[in-house]
């Protein structure tokens, strides 16, 4: 008898503890301890890459690494583990790739100047245009010589 | 003006070039942090049997290889007669059996033969998250220390093993060799 109260009791601890879920699935609703415990899941889930469906987010996933993954962010957060904690260890395991906003480094620097790059190279581009049409405009259609040839047709001499 | 007309041309081959560089990587060869840090630490049940617990200290000692399958990965399946090899040829072969069943993964081990020594179960993947697991197969190199110093996403091949890991292991097993002297010969001095 008490080997099947045990029993039950431990079935019902599994069934109220969140760490023995095997993954979470997509959209699963989840308990927190707050709001902002909430909202740093919400968050955190859409800024790690699923590292092997390599364009989505673990929070649109459906591979099975996503939901590991979803799962330990869950049980991260609700351990009151900070953003940037979990996302270092994400890093630490999964590297840069992982973090779908790359952060500001030496071998990000071109990615992150690229806009800029591209946005001076326009406006180069731009410029010069504008002040080869500045120049034409500026030019006397015809020359002097042009227009006394013209004025000496049009009076058929 | 000529030159003015060859820039788009330049541009364009720059850009064919790059694309064409792109298609010759593969997206799924991504550098590991983890080469280079000691093993991750977990707490598993052995495969074989519930009630050992194996832990990473069970992976370290020698230079050895730590892979991780499943029975649903036919790849695994695959690359299983070049381990088999392996372990045939001396070299230890430690595994998590990854997201899997016990059931399906010791019947199919008992239907051929396994040529791992140890075998960590990781039904829920806890320890593949701290091992950094993409997806099975993947095969790692540590040293006699414990230290990752090789990372394989994927299968092996046989050229792989030859170019990269049976090098490495050599090498790694000089470098123990070389250790192992060290220390033993101030003790011999000293006595």
């Amino acid at each position: 008898m008490s080997r099947w109260m045990a029993g039950l009791l431990m079935l019902l601890a599994l069934a109220l503890s969140p760490g023995i879920a095997l993954a979470t699935a997509i959209g699963e609703p989840l308990a927190f301890d707050s709001e902002a415990q909430r909202q740093q899941y919400e968050t955190l889930t859409r800024e790690l890459r699923c590292t092997v469906c390599q364009s989505e987010t673990i929070h649109e996933s459906n591979a099975e690494l996503a939901a590991d993954m979803r799962r330990r962010v869950y049980q991260m957060t609700r351990d009151g583990m900070s953003a940037e904690a979990i996302v270092d260890f994400m890093v630490a395991r999964y590297g840069d790739y992982v973090r779908y906003r790359p952060p500001l480094q030496a071998n990000t620097a071109l990615l992150w100047a690229s806009p800029f790059l591209l946005f001076g190279g326009g406006l180069l581009v731009w410029w010069q245009v504008m002040r080869r049409r500045s120049r034409l405009d500026d030019e006397p259609e015809f020359t002097d010589q042009e227009r006394a040839a013209l004025e000496r047709l049009r009076r058929g001499d | 003006m000529k030159l003015k007309l060859l820039i788009p041309l330049v541009a364009v081959t720059a850009l064919l070039g790059l694309l064409l560089l792109g298609l010759g990587l593969n997206s799924r060869d991504l550098p590991s942090p983890l080469v280079g840090q000691p093993a991750p630490a977990f707490t598993l049940e052995s495969l074989e049997d519930p009630e050992t617990i194996l832990t990473e200290q069970d992976f370290i000692g020698e230079v050895a290889l730590v892979n991780v399958w499943a029975t649903w990965c036919s790849t695994c399946r695959q690359e299983k007669p070049l381990l088999m090899e392996l372990a045939r040829g001396g070299i230890p072969i430690h595994a998590f059996n990854y997201r899997d069943e016990r059931d399906a993964a010791l019947r199919y081990l008992e239907m051929t033969e396994s040529p791992y020594r140890t075998i960590a179960y990781d039904p829920a993947g806890d320890a593949g998250i701290d091992w950094g697991v993409y997806a099975t197969p993947e095969t790692y190199v540590l040293d006699a220390e414990g230290v990752i110093r090789y990372k394989r996403i994927g299968p092996l091949t046989r050229q792989l093993l030859l170019d990269e890991v049976l090098p490495l292991i050599e090498k790694l097993r000089a470098e123990k060799l070389r250790a192992e002297n060290l220390s033993a010969e101030p003790s011999r001095r000293t006595s």
